[in-house]
């Protein structure tokens, strides 16, 4: 079996699946549940500063949008950070991380935007044994509108101001937590390791409305008839976040940068892509909050037999392999040039293929009197739609035309390599050699 | 209680009152909101979907479905009714496995259809559950339009031209209107009066007069009909029966099994019915079905459907035969009755072993005896007491396009009507059509 142990930032844990800062990791008793369910570690839920604690609202602080069978496909929240005394937080966490020692215990922060705030907190989390903090720039909702949280993660300035001050008053690993509502990602992960930051982690929620309610008029979730911009998370914000984790993983500026990758986490298989777009571990909250904290169970099992299969013997064999495969538009080979094919045994004759793309494409599909669907290999461009419409996995595909073959279409005929940067349509166009 | 299943002879009240109370309660109970909707997700909306092709109303069925999925049952109801009147039945009685859920696209790829059927009960009953009536008259037109027969075909037409804007007579034989759908179908599938509860609401439209104890030949005429309307329909279904041809077929307990379900339908209490221990039902239908598995639910012992060709032959779909199984019911394939035994009353009855041959079916020497308290006919209606003015294709009444009979202003539709396969729905279809027909015909002219 592939071993699962990884180092971030030299923190080990005994899986790359940890805990996102996060109601589930809002008390000892939580995270006690959670390491004895297996998870690697945990990103305790954020800590304020000392005094009086953050009230939450005590009306619903969840929103969601299901698909068939109530199945949860993405979730929106409006609690704020933790609303227990700081004490309380500190003396579990120590709790906890004595107990757990092979686990990772990384401690969220959001306090005020003044380095004393910072410097004062930081030896009160140091002084749990807790194995690093993690900076919350990125909630979007309630802590923005007092100048925190998201309203810090929005200006990289601030960001690489606060990273240093925490470098310069801790010597635990410094993790900022980015927020999505950018936008261009890249330069808050620039800004973050300008300002010394250890790793970035991404992505927080992305601001959201979950619904309205068509009779009361109010956005959900609805406190007294009124509601808020709440942080959306779950499977929907998933190729968001690959999206960010890539770009941050291939740009130039901030590429070697330690990436904690969070967003739509539900199986071992989204975490195994986050991996291979440059995360060195993964986040997981919404998962965990649908289905309870066995899932992890699935995550270490699915994982594992993954690199057996591979061969992969360690995690890190597995980090940022699709990285240089992600490119510019601009780089893709105009010469790769496929075409739809619809496997008639596996046909169920639905005709969506044709629907899609008669109605909202290019005419390429035909439809026989008795149902029989056929690509028209002079029209199809290789959209892809007929694929994604269709019911039955593997029922169409895309064959990929060979090298000397003339595209039905076009008349041209198939040659090498070739992208937009040379082609003859592009104005700016260099010659080749 | 007194009787059991093992009472001999012929003996009401078998099983205990609430064991036939189950028995008779709701075949296929109605979806919940959640079912219906995790159901109704199955559905792939296909491009000229093949359940509506496969649908003798040609009701949009992806589109209803997703009315439901996206919680408007009502909007789904509606799309049922602009096509199916009588979509509530149906939703109950439709084989669908041999219609729109045989034809669905999921069956194909995991045999297990989208579930229409039930989908379709959920939007109509739906809608039917908001009261009032979906659809409003046109004004009137002054037009009267005769309908004989208040079976489905009667009563989708009539709603059909009353929405027109004529005005509408509809002459029934029996007591009370509903036709197979009152008085022909197993109670379990339209329990709690559905039947008559939907003729109300279908009635509800207006302008639709319904005369009872009226028939051609029980004081009606097709010639005084077409004296008094501007159109006459006729949808009088089939009244006759086919005969056994079976030596001594006329001794007691030797009766129709169409008689036998009306008579069950219309009980008010199903512990006062007599039944046989031992029942025996010839013909492989529906009707067969009905009879043989209502024998059993009222508690006889032993039934026994006898069917003379083979189980692909049965006009009683897979479901059906399915149904009647696991009830308890014994199927016996390619034998027919030869000779009723009993000294007044059946005792036994024997059967001989058929094989298929090019000229027809050949009796085979080898013959069989079942012990019957109780046989029941289910061979086929026939139409019976049709004007003779009227032409006839085969044992039917001849039509064209619409309905159109050989006669000037007489439509015929339903199981009457040539063509068709004697299913409820085709009868909606059938009366449908021919009402738009008359219309087009009354306000051309």
């Amino acid at each position: 079996m592939a071993n699962l142990a990884t180092s971030f930032l030299g923190i080990r844990s005994p899986n790359p699946f940890w805990l996102a800062s996060a109601p589930p990791t809002d008390k000892e008793y939580n995270v006690r549940r959670a390491f004895e369910a297996g998870w690697g570690g945990v990103v305790w839920k954020t800590l304020g500063e000392e005094g009086p604690p953050i009230v939450n609202v005590n009306g619903p602080r969840y929103g969601a949008i299901w698909g068939a069978d109530r199945r949860l496909l993405g979730l929106n929240n409006i609690e704020l950070i933790t609303d227990r005394p700081l004490e309380v937080n500190l003396r579990e966490i120590k709790a906890v991380k004595r107990d757990y020692p092979d686990r990772a215990v990384v401690v969220s922060i959001m306090v005020p935007c003044n380095e004393e705030a910072w410097k004062a907190i930081l030896p009160l989390v140091e002084e749990t044994g807790a194995d690093g903090v993690e900076l919350n720039f990125g909630c979007p909702h309630g802590m923005s509108e007092r100048g925190m949280g998201a309203a810090v993660g929005q200006v990289p300035e601030y960001i690489e101001m606060v990273a240093r001050w925490c470098k310069a008053h801790t010597r635990m690993p410094v993790i900022v937590k980015l927020t999505p509502n950018i936008t261009d990602i890249r330069y808050p992960a620039r800004a973050a390791k300008k300002g010394g930051a250890d790793a970035v982690s991404l992505i927080n929620t992305i601001s959201s409305i979950t619904s309205v309610n068509l009779d009361s008029f109010s956005p959900e979730p609805s406190i007294d008839g009124k509601g808020t911009h709440g942080g959306y998370c779950g499977p929907a914000v998933k190729p968001i976040a690959l999206n960010m984790v890539a770009e941050i993983a291939r740009d130039p500026e901030t590429a070697g940068l330690p990436i904690s990758g969070i967003g739509g986490v539900t199986t071992w298989r989204d975490a195994a892509e986050f991996l291979a777009l440059g995360a060195g571990n993964v986040q997981v909250c919404t998962a965990a909050m649908t289905y309870g904290f066995r899932i992890v169970q699935e995550m270490i099992s699915g994982l594992s037999a993954y690199m057996d299969e591979k061969g992969f013997a360690s995690v890190d064999d597995l980090v940022g392999r699709a990285v240089p495969n992600v490119t510019d538009w601009q780089y893709l080979n105009l010469n790769y040039v496929t075409k739809a094919e619809i496997d008639q045994d596996l046909c169920i004759k639905c005709g969506r293929c044709y629907a899609a793309c008669e109605d909202t494409s290019h005419q390429a599909i035909a439809m026989s009197p008795d149902r029989v669907f056929t690509v028209k290999d002079e029209e199809c461009v290789a959209c892809n739609l007929c694929v994604d419409v269709c019911p039955v996995e593997a029922c169409i595909t895309m064959r990929q035309l060979p090298k000397g073959a003339v595209d039905p279409r076009t008349g041209a005929t198939v040659g090498d390599y070739a992208n937009w940067t040379t082609h003859p349509n592009n104005p700016m166009s260099r010659a080749a050699e | 209680m007194t009787n059991s299943p093992l009472t001999p002879g012929v003996a009401p009240g078998r099983l205990p009152a609430e064991t036939l109370a189950a028995n008779f309660s709701d075949k296929a109970p109605a979806y919940d909101p959640h079912e219906a909707m995790v159901a109704a997700d199955r559905c792939y909306f296909c491009h000229d979907a093949p359940c509506i092709t496969a649908c003798p109303t040609t009701i949009d069925i992806p589109l209803f479905i997703r009315q439901i999925a996206t919680g408007t049952p009502e909007a789904a109801g509606r799309t049922i009714f602009e096509q199916n009147i009588l979509g509530g039945m149906c939703a109950r009685v439709c084989p669908t496995e041999n219609l729109c859920e045989g034809a669905c696209v999921r069956e194909a790829a995991e045999g297990k259809p989208v579930e229409i059927g039930r989908l379709q009960r959920f939007a109509t009953d739906s809608l039917m559950a908001q009261g009032g009536h979906p659809f409003a008259r046109a004004p009137e037109t002054g037009k009267r339009v005769a309908v004989v027969g208040a079976g489905p075909a009667g009563l989708a037409a009539a709603h059909r031209l009353a929405m027109k804007g004529h005005a509408v007579t509809v002459f029934e034989a029996r007591g009370k209107a509903g036709g197979l759908n009152e008085f022909g179908i197993a109670a379990y599938k339209s329990p709690d009066g559905f039947a008559q509860d939907e003729v109300d609401w279908l009635l509800s439209i207006g302008g639709i007069t319904v005369e009872t104890g009226k028939s051609l030949g029980a004081g009606l005429t097709l010639d005084g009909l077409r004296a008094d309307h501007d159109a006459v329909l006729l949808a009088v279904g089939l009244a006759g029966v086919n005969a056994l041809a079976a030596e001594g077929e006329d001794v007691d307990g030797v009766r129709d099994a169409v008689d036998f379900i009306a008579e069950l339908r219309q009980a008010g209490d199903k512990a006062a019915l007599p039944i046989g221990r031992d029942v025996v039902v010839i013909g492989g239908g529906m009707t067969a079905i009905d009879a043989g598995v209502q024998s059993k639910l009222l508690g006889a012992e032993n039934v026994t459907i006898v069917y003379r060709r083979g189980p692909a032959a049965m006009g009683a779909s897979r479901r059906e035969q399915d149904l009647a199984t696991s009830k308890g019911v014994r199927i016996v394939h390619n034998a027919a009755p030869v000779r009723v035994i009993g000294n007044g009353t059946v005792r036994e009855i024997e059967f001989a072993y058929t094989s298929p041959t090019p000229q027809g079916l050949a009796l085979l020497d080898e013959t069989f005896r079942l012990k019957a308290d109780q046989v029941f006919k289910a061979i086929g209606q026939v139409l019976d007491g049709a004007p003779e003015a009227l032409a006839r294709d085969g044992r039917k009444i001849a039509v064209t396009g619409a309905g159109r009979t050989s006669l000037p202003g007489v439509w015929a539709a339903g199981d009457c009507a040539a063509g068709g396969d004697d299913l409820t729905v085709t009868a909606v279809a059938e009366g449908r059509d021919a009402a738009e027909d008359i219309h087009a015909t009354l306000m051309a002219g």
